[in-house]
């Protein structure tokens, strides 16, 4: 499901007068129609496409017209193509400055994949004013914020396009229904997105890909040979149970449900008419409904623990967690070194390649060498450019050499086997320099204690999120400066977050017209993207301190979607 | 106190005075005799155009202009052709509209604007007569030339002209003409001596006025009232015809006994009077005819000049200027000897009370004992508002205010505003500011507009001052004076860049909503380009800054602000501008010291300009962007050929950054190529583009073990990836003698718990069983568990005394399998 169907699906459309939809791609366009209309995001390539579905219509000797709506907004650049194209004057431009689409009660999307490449691969900051625009519309619709916070380069940036987009505009006043907001840069915290999804939603996310608040559940699902579009929101009542638990504790759950849901079918039995009639009139569509909901949820779950349950899941769980708590690194290097050359999955290797860098801060050039090596044995060497691009978005790293320890190691290489020699370098490397994961982790005790038994039924903590490995990074943070009420007291952490971040009070006076719940009310934007792990942490964390929080973010993503993102073999 | 009704003459049941306005500043030698004079309404500017008494050109006339109080604003010599009218814009524009049909259009200051003409013909034809008129579509010209055409356009902003047709008949210009503005349609009402028409865009109709006596004579005068609703026609027998303006009907007619023709006839009424009356100006008399058949005469001294107002009459003559005006109806009643008004009670007890009698109660009490009292202190604050002296006022105001201590819920509203509005009239009212406003004429112009009057004759203190006074907001109100004050001051060429800036800073500082690009772009305008960048300092937001930097070519410096600003699309502006400004080296040298441009730039090559691209890492030496270049070029290339010199390319830039495993992988992915190419052609094995491993797997499943062999030999692929694949391809060939000699080739370095995994993913339990033995003791269990030899699994378990093992032995046990169980629960109690 794309945005648009969101807003004006087809039939809508077809009711317009629109003859057929296309996707817009690099190919001619056969129709018959003598009018074109392209709803396009602002990009030179897709421009230049259009131009050459123009130019050809032009030497065909075809006349039709052409509009072009840009959405969010035009860019020169793109006016620019069109002009150096020739076809200017033949086509007529549109903007559409659609930026939020609200995905469910608290989730507001603006549908924005392109941002993360853009802006944290490229250094493209073209979406930076989109995201403040953004926020000024919630703004003037919500606001006044009476106090925003925020920590990474581009919200700093964020944040002032809407300072300056405030100040050109007039103010109203008027009651403020949004308390705090929180903004935040998905490059802050890579970890988080990096980690297998656990909790039901994220786990739907994962396997199946939630698209725009809508999945396609195939046959194995549905158990029937047609696959099925669900809306995956509040307003499905199963599915609202138990988006954000724990996966293990679906299954009990949803057995649950089904034995209600028998027993309120049961009631029938021993009705005279009148009751019948009542039931059947009342209750029973409603039953029917949760009935359906039930049953393609636990087809979902069972299609999610076939694929889970197997014993290289659990291995991969356990090898994350490790990385997490920073044990056995070495044992995690050759599970990956295992994962890499049986092909198990391109992504997924990937993934884990980026977690063990971050949380080892860059791996030593011995590991990393080798393991490049192996991945572009198994899936070709235009990898190099992907591990490049990861490179420059501080995915991956590789530790400088120190000389003196490297001389070490080559030393104690020749004395004993591979092995003790790899544990000894890693006791020497942790000597030497600290992991910023690692402290960070200590600061802000982010990996509970492993040798406590950890309930997931009964969450402590965000940490049942990730079966109590680790609490998310980034939802910590919120939770921490909201209960600080600023950064004080956090200089190390920030520091380790290299900085940019701020707190600032809002607009005068909204303080005192922010009144009751409004106060409660916290508008956390990602920049960047956000997981439905981090949405269910949130939800969390506001239901333990008697927050809400809206998440507003510029796509959601997860592991998959970030490294696709990063690979090197799309321009 | 003078007594108010002093100046009282009644009309018909109405009252009308003449109050004097101004003692004129001016001095003029000839008085208004032998001028064109154009004044403009709502208390506007003067303008006179002495007509020289020969036309020669070595005496030009002197066009000046003065306030409404007769302060010399500009004076200058007229050195343009012969002027046949003069008029004054909405927005006190000066047009000066010449015999060929040109207008010329001068601004208040007696600076040139801009001119049109009303046409080709007209130069041949000239122009006889002209009017400047007013509608709501702006101001208007209407002309009539030689050729008894006539010619018309609307609204001089936005020029259309119009050419009316022709009237029969009609030789030279009409005896009196004039413009009307009827349903949204501008016609024009003329006549030629007997006959009256109408004219408009498409026909010329003849009319008659209803009930104007058939002596009447021949119409020597027209004249239209400031709404267009009234029309006045005068005879040349002295009759004069008074009716609506769409001639259905008529309203009086009145013999003035006058038989030789008017100066100026002009409409005098308010709205809302019941009382119109016309405003006749002879030689030495001044006649007002109201529609009652009754007249008061004015004797005048002095060559006079009527400016028609909504409200009233402006006379101006060369000393003086004076307002002539029906009485409004709430000061009749106040002021009115003997009146017994509410209003004229208040006062009255006000006056007792200030005097300290007791008389004040009394009057008091007879107001309230008719329960009047807040109508008479809303006449008294109304009355105030019409009075034009500030005495009169003053009382009025006490009175309205002594009124209101014996109310509880009046409203201080009115008063609180008509108090504010009256200090503002008195103060536009000076005579060195010049605005002679009444309130209703006030009232009709709004605030706004008087503001803009304000700024545009640049009384900017004063405007400032009311702004703050009457609390507007800054967005509409003082920034918007300040506004315009710097773009003024930056054309004052007498001082120093530096003093300009300081002074603007010092004054308009951070006000909202005052734009310092755009008085900077002003500032340009004027050629002061320092002055504009200096200006641009102060401009918060960098945005704003850039497209007036790039007019300036300050490019560098609209860069870097348009980085500032964060905003890509004018980043991207300023860089295609620059890359089609400057020479490329410059360029690539520009945007190196920026890299949000660089980055942006570069991604704008990658889709566009490939070669560029190149260019710009060579520049740079970026070896390793420019290795990535190559490889990402090389996946684009088709021919193999091409292709391997692509990846040379990129070997030799990876060298060159020292990045020596991307290099050797390069080098690497080369080989494989060749390697790839030779064995597509030998054997058609379609191998290209495919990763080692893809290719070793091809090789496998297609029977090739040798040069599966040398691939894994030649590229030192790691044992365990070869004989992980290995394994899983011949399992997937079934090939299970293969694998068994396999499996005995060497020691294997994944294990043979891989080869029971593998075998079973087939299916094959027997196969698998081979290698159950070989594996390790810890993963024995996991082995036979594989295989589902629950026995042999148990008694691994047993044997490895491992508590764990037996607890996932025992998981996988069955009820069935009880003696099983009761052999594993008695090893692991034995244990303990």
């Amino acid at each position: 499901m794309s945005p648009l169907d969101r807003i004006a699906n087809v039939s809508t459309l077809k009711q317009h007068e629109v003859d057929k939809l296309y996707k817009v791609e690099h190919k001619p366009v056969v129709s018959t129609s003598d009018q074109l209309c392209f709803l396009i995001r602002p990009r030179i390539q897709t421009v230049k496409w259009i131009c050459d579905v123009a130019n050809a219509d032009k030497a065909a000797g075809r006349f039709r017209r052409y509009k072009i709506i840009f959405t969010p907004r035009k860019f020169y650049a793109c006016e620019a193509m069109l002009e150096e194209q020739g076809i200017f004057g033949e086509v007529t431009t549109d903007e559409w400055s659609f930026c939020l689409l609200p995905l469910d009660d608290d989730v507001i999307s603006m549908e924005l994949p392109e941002f993360f490449r853009d802006n944290f691969l490229a250094g493209d900051q073209r979406w930076v004013r989109t995201a403040g625009s953004a926020l000024h519309l919630l703004h003037s619709l919500y606001g006044p914020f009476s106090k925003l916070y925020g920590i990474g380069r581009c919200s700093k940036m964020a944040y002032e396009s809407w300072r300056e987009q405030v100040e050109e505009g007039e103010q109203t006043a008027r009651r403020a229904e949004i308390g705090k907001v929180f903004l935040i840069d998905r490059d802050v915290d890579f970890v988080t997105p990096l980690c297998s999804q656990v909790v039901y939603e994220g786990l739907v996310d994962d396997i199946f890909r939630i698209k725009c608040g809508c999945v396609e559940f195939g046959p194995d699902v549905t158990s029937s040979d047609k696959s099925l579009k669900v809306m995956l929101n509040s307003q499905d009542k199963v599915f609202n149970e138990i988006r954000n638990e724990h996966f293990s504790n679906v299954f009990g759950f949803l057995s649950q449900k089904a034995r209600n849901l028998q027993g309120a079918y049961d009631k029938r039995r021993g009705m005279d008419i009148k009751q019948m009639k009542a039931f059947v009139s009342e209750e029973l569509k409603g039953l029917k409904q949760e009935h359906r909901l039930l049953s393609m949820h636990i087809g979902a779950s069972e299609s999610i623990m076939k694929k889970k349950t197997k014993q290289d899941f659990q291995e991969l769980l356990k090898t994350e967690h490790s990385l997490l708590e920073g044990f056995e690194i070495r044992e995690s290097i050759s599970f990956l070194e295992e994962h890499i050359s049986r092909q198990v999955s391109m992504m997924e290797s990937l993934r884990l390649l980026c977690l063990l860098s971050i949380t080892e801060n860059g791996l030593l050039p011995k590991d990393y060498r080798s393991l490049k090596a192996q991945y572009l044995q198994s899936y070709g060497a235009d990898h190099l450019l992907t591990f490049s691009n990861l490179r420059q978005a501080g995915l991956l790293a590789e530790q400088p050499a120190g000389e003196a320890l490297s001389a070490m190691e080559s030393k104690v290489g020749k004395l004993v086997n591979d092995k003790t020699a790899g544990k000894l370098t890693d006791a020497f490397s942790s000597l030497a320099r600290k992991s910023n994961f690692r402290a960070l982790s200590r600061k802000l005790n982010l990996v509970p204690k492993s040798d406590e038994e950890y309930d997931l039924r009964v969450p402590r903590d965000m940490a049942y999120i990730f079966s109590g490995a680790y609490v998310l990074l980034s939802c910590k943070l919120v939770e921490q400066v909201l209960e600080r009420d600023g950064w004080t007291g956090m200089d190390e952490v920030t520091r380790l977050l290299n900085g940019h971040e701020f707190a600032v009070t809002g607009s005068s006076g909204a303080d005192a017209r922010t009144q009751g719940d409004a106060r409660r009310v916290v508008l956390v934007m990602f920049l960047g993207g956000c997981t439905f792990s981090e949405i269910s942490a949130l939800r969390f964390l506001g239901r333990e301190k008697g927050y809400k929080f809206i998440v507003v973010t510029t796509a959601i993503t997860n592991s998959s979607r970030l490294i696709e993102s990063l690979l090197g073999n799309q321009i | 106190m003078t007594f108010i009704t002093a100046n009282w003459n009644p009309l018909g049941e109405a009252f009308y005075r003449k109050s004097e306005l101004y003692e004129m500043c001016w001095n003029l030698r000839d008085g208004l005799r032998d001028c064109l004079v154009a004044a403009a309404p709502y208390g506007g500017p003067i303008a006179l155009l002495r007509e020289p008494v020969r036309r020669s050109p070595s005496s030009r006339p002197q066009l000046e202009i003065y306030s409404a109080s007769g302060v010399s604003i500009a004076s200058f010599p007229w050195k343009s052709g012969p002027v046949v009218h003069l008029g004054w814009t909405v927005s006190d524009e000066l047009l000066c509209i010449q015999e060929d049909g040109s207008v010329l259009i001068y601004d208040l200051f007696g600076s040139f604007k801009r001119h049109f003409s009303m046409g080709q013909e007209v130069v041949q034809s000239q122009v006889l007569e002209a009017k400047v008129f007013h509608s709501p579509y702006g101001t208007g010209v209407a002309i009539v030339t030689g050729s008894s055409r006539f010619i018309m356009a609307t609204n001089i902003d936005d020029l259309k002209l119009r050419r009316l047709p022709e009237v029969p008949g009609l030789q030279g210009k009409p005896s009196c003409w004039v413009v009307l503005n009827q349903d949204r349609q501008t016609k024009v009402l003329l006549s030629t001596g007997s006959e009256l028409y109408i004219l408009d865009n498409t026909s010329c109709t003849a009319v008659s006025l209803p009930g104007l006596a058939p002596q009447g004579g021949s119409i020597v005068h027209m004249s239209v009232s400031f709404s267009y609703k009234y029309l006045a026609v005068l005879t040349d027998s002295g009759h004069l015809w008074t009716g609506p303006s769409h001639l259905q009907d008529k309203m009086s007619e009145v013999d003035t006994k006058k038989l030789t023709p008017p100066k100026q006839m002009v409409w005098c009424r308010r709205p809302k009077s019941q009382q119109p009356s016309v405003v006749l100006m002879w030689d030495r008399l001044l006649m007002v005819v109201g529609v009652c058949q009754d007249t008061i005469q004015f004797p005048t001294e002095d060559q006079c000049v009527l400016v028609g107002e909504m409200d009233g009459v402006r006379i101006i003559s060369s000393t003086n200027q004076e307002l002539l005006q029906e009485v409004p109806l709430v000061c009749q009643e106040i002021f009115k000897i003997a009146s017994m008004a509410p209003g004229a009670l208040l006062l009255e007890a006000h006056r007792e009370y200030e005097k300290s009698s007791q008389k004040a109660d009394e009057y008091l009490r007879e107001i309230k004992e008719q329960s009047m009292l807040g109508e008479a202190v809303s006449q008294c604050i109304e009355a105030a508002g019409h009075e034009y002296d500030p005495n009169t006022q003053k009382s009025l105001m006490r009175a309205a205010s002594f009124g209101k201590c014996f109310l509880t819920d009046f409203s201080p509203g009115q008063f609180v505003t008509t108090c504010r509005e009256l200090r503002v009239l008195n103060s536009v009212r000076e005579s060195s500011v010049g605005l002679p406003l009444t309130h209703t004429q006030f009232k009709q112009m709004t605030l706004q507009v008087l503001i803009d009057r304000l700024v545009y004759r640049q009384f900017y203190p004063l405007a400032i001052e009311m702004c703050r006074y009457l609390k507007i907001p800054d967005y509409q109100g003082v920034s918007r004076v300040l506004k315009h004050w710097a773009s003024c001051k930056v054309q004052q060429k007498d001082l120093s860049d530096e003093a300009i800036a300081r002074a603007m800073c010092a004054k308009v500082g951070d006000s909202p909503g005052v734009s310092y690009s755009d008085i900077a772009a002003k500032a340009y305008e004027c050629g002061r380009t320092e002055l504009a960048i200096k200006l641009l300092d102060f401009e918060a937001r960098s945005g704003e800054q850039v497209p007036l930097l790039l007019k300036m070519k300050r490019s560098q410096l609209a860069l870097s602000k348009a980085v500032e600003s964060g905003d890509t699309d004018l980043v991207y502006t300023v860089v295609t501008y620059l890359k089609n400004e400057m020479n490329r080296g410059d360029f690539f040298m520009t945007l190196r010291n920026q890299p949000v441009a660089l980055s942006l730039y570069r991604q704008f090559c990658k889709l566009q300009e490939q070669e560029t691209l190149k260019d710009l890492y060579n520049q740079d030496d970026d070896h390793k962007e420019l290795a990535n270049y190559y490889v990402t070029a090389s996946y684009r290339e088709k021919r193999l050929e091409s292709r391997l010199s692509l990846l040379q390319s990129a070997v030799d830039e990876y060298n060159k950054a020292k990045n020596e495993f991307s290099a050797k992988a390069t080098e690497e992915e080369m080989r494989l190529l060749r390697f790839q190419r030779k064995l597509d052609d030998e054997k058609g094995a379609g191998l290209l583009e495919l990763s080692l491993q893809a290719t070793m797997e091809a090789l496998l499943a297609l029977g090739l073990y040798k040069q599966a062999e040398q691939l894994y030999r030649d590229f030192r692929v790691p044992d365990k990836r070869y004989w992980w694949l290995k394994l899983k391809s011949l399992a997937e060939k079934e090939e299970w003698d293969e694998l068994e000699k396999f499996s005995k080739s060497k020691k294997s370095p994944i294990g043979y718990l891989a080869f029971v995994e593998v075998c079973m993913k087939s299916n094959n339990k027997y196969e698998a069983k081979k290698y159950v033995s070989k594996v390790t003791p810890e993963q024995r269990v996991k082995a036979h568990l594989a295989i589902s030899d629950l026995d042999g699994a148990a008694d691994a378990a047993i044997e490895r005394k491992n508590d764990s093992e037996i607890a996932t032995v025992l998981s996988r046990c069955s009820a069935a399998d009880r003696l099983l169980i009761e052999r594993l629960n008695r090893a692991s109690t034995a244990k303990k």
